[in-house]
This record gives C-alpha cells, sequence and structure tokens, in this order.
C-alpha cells in the first residue's frame, strides 16, 4: 500500500525564487488496484513520484510505502518497488540478461534465485531471442521488455510508473498497457502518472488529478463523472484544475 | 555498508567501462602505445639530428686577419672546419645558416702577439642552432688549443717549464652511488608522471560514470535500486581508482621498457656513463608508488565529486580539465632545485610527494617526513570522498535541471 500524508516538497530556485512542486498532497493507493495520477506538465507528478520512490525527500508531510517510511527507511521502500519510467534507462553496454542481474543482485538474490527469476522473465515477456544482446542495440520495444523486466526482477509489492508510454509507437505502449493490468491482477500496489486521458479510463481504479502541485479532484472514473456531470474525462479535468473558469475570464 | 553491493557494482562498472572503447584507449592504448610511440620517434629524431650535425664539417669564415698569415694558415690546416671565401653578408649567411659560424681576428694580432700585447678574436654564430653552437664550439676549442701552444712556445723560448703558468691540474670525480646521481636527475620527474597519469587516467571514468550516467539517464534507474547511495559511490569510486592506477602502472612500465629502447639505440654503455640510464632504488620506487596511492584516492574522489554536479560529460569536462593545472603546479614545484622538502612543505599535497619521490628514488628516507606525508594525504583522501559521498546524497546535484 502507499500512502501519502501531507506531502509537500519545496525547491529553491535562484531566478524563480521558493517553487511548491508537491503541495500537501495526501492519498491512499491499495493493492490489487491502480492510481492513476492525471496532471499537466510540470503539475508535480514526477516530484510525486520521486518522493515515494525515495530519489527526493519531502519538504513536510510523509508517505509510507509497503509499509515503509520514505524518510526513515529509503533503502526498504526502494527493495519493495519497482520504478519504471522514460527517464529510466538501461546501460547500453549490458546485455539483456546482466542488466536483469545486475538489478537482481543489488536487491540481495541469491544466484539460484536470479537464474530462476530471469529464466521466468524471459518466457513471460518473451526476451529468450535478444537477452544475450548488448542493449545499445536494441529497438525501443526490446528495451521497454528489458525495462519491465528489470522492475520486475525483485517481484516489488509496489509498482510506481512515471508516464511510462511516452515517445512509444502504439504496440510498444500496448504492451506497457497490459503489463500494468497483469500486476493489479497480481495483487500489486500500482500508481501511474500520465496526462494521457485514454490510458487513464482504460486502466484506472482510482484517478487523482493534480494541478500546481496539489490533489484538486480524487475518485473512480464513475464518482468524477457525477461531481462534475461530465461524461468526458478530459472535460472533468479541465474543470478540476479550473481551466474553464481561467478560458472564461 | 554493504561489502556485496559495493562489489556488485564495481563489477558491473568494470565489465561496462571495459567494453567502452574511450575508457580503454585512454586508459590502457594511450599509455601503452602512443606515449612510447612519441617518446622513442622523438628520441630517434632527435639523436639522428644530432649524429648527422656532429658528422659535419661545418663551413666557417674568417673576418681579417690578414696581416696574420700563422693563425690562418693553422686555421685552413684544421680538418675539422671547412673555411668559406669573405663575402661582406655573412651575418645574413649565418641567420640563413648557409655559414655556420665566423671568426674574426682583428688588425695587428700576431704583432700584438709578438709584442705581449693583449689581443681578442671574436666568433659569431647563431645561438641556439645546434649546428651554429657546433661550429662555434669548433672554433672556441681550436683557439684555446692555439693560445696554449703560443703560452708553450714562448716558455720554451725562454727556458722556462710549462708548469709555471699551470701548476696544478683540477679534476671532478663522483663519490655517490650512481642511484642517487640518476635519483637527483629523474627524481622529480617518475613521480611527476605517475601524479599525472594516476589523474588523467581517472578523468574519463569519473565522468563517464556519474554525469555520462545522468546524460543516458541510467543514473535515475540505479539510484531507484536498494543499494545504499554510500555502496554506489564506493563502487563507482573504486573502478576509477583501478582505471587511473591501471593507467599510471602501465604507463611507467612502458616508459621504463621505453627508456630502456632507446638506451640501446643511443648505445647503452655510453647512455650508462653519461647517466642517461636511470639506476633508481628499487625500494625508493616501491615507497613512490605507495605515496601516490592515496594521492590516487584523492584525485577520483574529486573527479567523481566535480563530475556528478554536471549535467553531461561535456559539462564535467570543462569543470574537471582546469584541475589539471592544480595538478602541474606543484609537481613542477616539486621539480625546481632548490625547494627542499620540510614539515610545512609535507602538508601541501601533490608537492610533498613530489619532494619526497626525489629523495626516495636517491634512496634517502626521511621517515618522519614520509609518514607526515602519508598521514596528511590519506586524510584529504578521506575527506574528499566523504565530500563524494555527501554529494551522491544531494538531491539538488542528483537532479541538478
Amino acid at each position: 500500500m502507499i500512502q501519502a500524508r501531507n506531502l509537500t516538497k519545496v525547491f529553491h530556485d535562484k531566478k524563480r525564487g521558493e517553487i511548491r512542486a508537491v503541495d500537501d498532497l495526501s492519498f491512499i493507493c491499495r493493492p490489487g488496484q491502480i492510481y492513476g495520477l492525471l496532471g499537466a506538465n510540470g503539475a508535480g507528478k514526477t516530484t510525486t513520484l520521486r518522493l515515494l520512490a525515495t530519489l527526493l525527500r519531502p519538504t513536510s508531510g510523509s508517505a509510507t510505502v509497503a509499509g515503509f517510511d520514505t524518510v526513515a527507511e529509503p533503502e526498504r521502500v526502494r527493495a519493495s518497488v519497482g520504478f519504471l519510467a522514460t527517464s529510466t534507462a538501461l546501460y547500453g553496454r549490458l546485455t539483456a540478461r546482466e542488466t536483469i542481474t545486475y538489478f537482481a543482485r543489488l536487491n540481495g538474490l541469491s544466484d539460484a534465485a536470479i537464474a530462476e527469476r530471469v529464466a521466468r522473465l524471459a518466457d513471460e515477456l518473451e526476451l529468450h531471442e535478444f537477452l544475450d544482446r548488448r542493449v545499445e542495440k536494441f529497438s525501443t520495444g526490446m528495451k521497454q521488455k528489458t525495462s519491465i523486466a528489470r522492475t520486475l526482477v525483485h517481484d516489488p509489492a509496489v509498482l510506481i510508473f512515471d508516464e511510462p508510454t511516452v515517445g512509444l509507437d502504439v504496440m510498444t505502449a500496448r504492451n506497457i498497457i497490459r503489463f500494468v493490468r497483469d500486476c493489479r491482477s497480481r495483487g500489486k500496489t500500482v500508481i501511474y502518472s500520465t496526462h494521457v486521458m485514454s490510458e487513464v479510463e482504460k486502466i484506472c481504479d482510482t484517478i487523482g488529478v493534480i494541478h500546481q502541485g496539489r490533489l484538486v479532484a480524487e475518485g473512480p472514473l464513475a464518482a468524477l463523472q457525477e461531481r462534475y456531470h461530465e461524461q468526458d474525462l478530459e472535460e472533468i479535468f479541465i474543470r478540476a484544475v479550473g481551466a474553464d473558469k481561467e478560458d472564461a475570464a | 555498508m554493504s561489502l556485496h553491493n559495493i562489489l556488485t557494482v564495481y563489477r558491473k562498472e568494470l565489465r561496462d567501462s571495459l567494453r567502452d572503447r574511450r575508457t580503454l584507449i585512454s586508459m590502457i592504448v594511450i599509455p601503452m602505445l602512443m606515449i612510447p610511440g612519441i617518446m622513442i620517434a622523438v628520441a630517434g629524431i632527435t639523436m639522428k639530428m644530432v649524429n648527422k650535425a656532429r658528422e659535419e664539417i661545418p663551413t666557417v669564415m674568417v673576418l681579417g686577419g690578414d696581416d696574420s698569415p700563422v693563425l690562418r694558415a693553422a686555421l685552413a690546416k684544421n680538418p675539422k672546419l671547412r673555411l668559406a671565401p669573405f663575402a661582406a653578408d655573412w651575418k645574413r649567411q649565418i641567420s640563413d645558416k648557409q655559414l655556420r659560424a665566423a671568426v674574426e681576428i682583428p688588425a695587428g694580432f700576431e704583432a700584438a702577439l709578438d709584442r705581449g700585447a693583449p689581443a681578442e678574436i671574436e666568433i659569431y654564430n647563431y645561438e641556439g642552432e645546434l649546428r651554429s653552437d657546433l661550429a662555434a664550439g669548433e672554433l672556441r676549442d681550436f683557439l684555446n688549443g692555439y693560445r696554449e701552444k703560443t703560452v708553450t712556445d714562448r716558455l720554451v723560448a725562454r727556458g722556462l717549464p710549462a708548469t709555471l703558468v699551470k701548476p696544478f691540474e683540477t679534476k671532478t670525480q663522483n663519490v655517490a652511488p650512481p642511484e642517487k646521481v640518476t635519483g637527483n636527475r629523474f627524481g622529480g620527474m617518475i613521480p611527476y608522471l605517475f601524479i599525472l597519469l594516476c589523474f588523467t587516467g581517472a578523468m574519463y571514468p569519473a565522468m563517464d560514470l556519474t554525469a555520462g550516467e545522468k546524460e543516458r539517464g541510467t543514473m535515475e534507474t540505479i539510484l531507484c535500486s536498494p543499494v545504499a547511495r554510500t555502496d554506489l559511490v564506493l563502487g563507482k569510486f573504486l573502478m576509477v581508482l583501478t582505471a587511473s592506477l591501471t593507467t599510471a602502472v602501465v604507463s611507467i612500465v612502458t616508459t621504463g621498457i621505453t627508456f630502456v629502447i632507446i638506451g640501446l639505440m643511443a648505445g647503452a654503455s655510453a647512455a650508462a656513463r653519461s647517466g642517461a640510464m636511470p639506476t633508481l632504488d628499487p625500494a625508493g620506487l616501491l615507497l613512490v608508488m605507495a605515496l601516490v596511492l592515496p594521492v590516487a584516492v584523492l584525485f577520483c574522489s574529486v573527479l567523481l565529486a566535480v563530475s556528478l554536479f554536471a549535467k553531461s560529460i561535456k559539462e564535467a569536462s570543462s569543470y574537471a580539465t582546469p584541475l589539471i593545472i592544480l595538478i602541474i603546479v606543484p609537481a613542477m614545484m616539486g621539480m625546481m632545485p632548490g625547494v627542499e622538502l620540510n614539515a610545512r612543505l609535507a602538508l601541501v599535497p601533490v608537492l610533498n610527494i613530489a619532494l619526497a619521490s626525489k629523495e626516495l628514488v636517491s634512496g634517502v628516507f626521511h621517515w618522519n617526513y614520509l609518514a607526515l606525508i602519508f598521514g596528511s594525504t590519506c586524510v584529504y583522501a578521506a575527506a574528499a570522498l566523504a565530500v563524494c559521498v555527501r554529494m551522491f546524497n544531494r538531491e539538488d546535484v542528483l537532479f541538478r535541471t
């Protein structure tokens, strides 16, 4: 489970002064659920996910991931999390097998467990054909499959996806969406950030709309439709972030 | 801290780096092939040029001296000189390297000699030009011999012995062991090379493993793993240290082999006699390497920290390259004559090792200074490594935009 309580992150910029990238954010994401974090570029999605993955420390507030506090036990949090983003690239000079093995080893898996896990992931994700080839020669699809294997190698309870389909072709993006759904069916806690409405409609159980670092709307799609008297998620989003009022003004 | 994780990161970085052509070039190819290649080529060309210049009989011009036929005849008879007929533009001919040198015999030179009056002969040459300098040297030797013969003839004419003006001879002989002589001559050079190579060998891997990872997007991937930041830094640091020491050791070994090859080219026995072949104290050399180890740690840590701050290899390179000046200046100061090791200088990084090495390779061991140098450099290295670990924990450095 992921639980964020009044999570706040303030950056200090010499030119722009104080920037509240995440502002008093509270939400819960439960096992077997996909929580969709929906927001425009710069809304604070990536910062929120980096706070949950312990890459950043909150200025105030707190978060627990798989029962561990992100500030007090960052290494245990990371051991429970699989993080996949367009910004999490792979080592070009390693093969797919070496990449998966490296991350498995850092997660404390034994050699026997690693061999078994690599074989299983290679079967599930159809990696056999390029398992021993260097990543730098891979197509985008091959890289994405290897990234998924890297994310899953330690069988994490929590999965964090930060706009994982950005820049991908339709087929590769579909594979990612299928994989995210698989995670939910396996009882994982999944948080998925995106600004693509159709992806949220397809896979998310709960939607959190984030705008200027604040959670401005939250709930299942049906509840949001009822609250905003709108069927179209794009319209709901526009109204939730107050862009309709800005347009009118 | 987990040794398992540190070694896992180290092994991965080693494998990754060994597959990187640029790292291999900077770590192995340049020190193994380029440096010896350049040294052998330069030495070969220089030796060839010097030998050719020595074999040449220089063309010189005699200015004046029409009333000094004996000296002119002696000059003309000298088989080591070729006389050119007088030309008014002799200065231009020397500048244009058509003429190697000129000698001016003043009017009434021999008459003055007969009277016992003072006289002055001038030699003109192109200073710094090898062949012209050799010609001037030849003229000087000839005239010195001519002067001595004149003195001897005068003494004999008066029935006096030649020892009257030269009552005793002076002779200088070296009693210091050869390793001390060459240690003094090369002692500053070896650590200077070693220190510089340790730095240059660490530069590219340090940038690749930090700024390079940021640029390629793999930094965020590894930061998401449960490996502790300290383990990650230490694993990367060990890789940079490996590259640094490998570059230095490969360079020193190949430089040693190169010296031997150059020695063989020049004629080993002649070179050894002249002190051109370095004979160094082996225990001293080992101690130099032991002293350089904490310096290498210091360099690797500083380079890692500086490179981590950068967003790209290009930016890291602009920060790291000027640091070479900070290495070269103290190392050069250590090579200067008259700068001696003392307690205060023993605390100045790089300079202290340059100074101590001069004595070490000569077989002189000041244990108190060596302990001070080793201790202080270890403290600096530990501090730099701590700064590096701290930098890896700073999110404004890791996610600098």
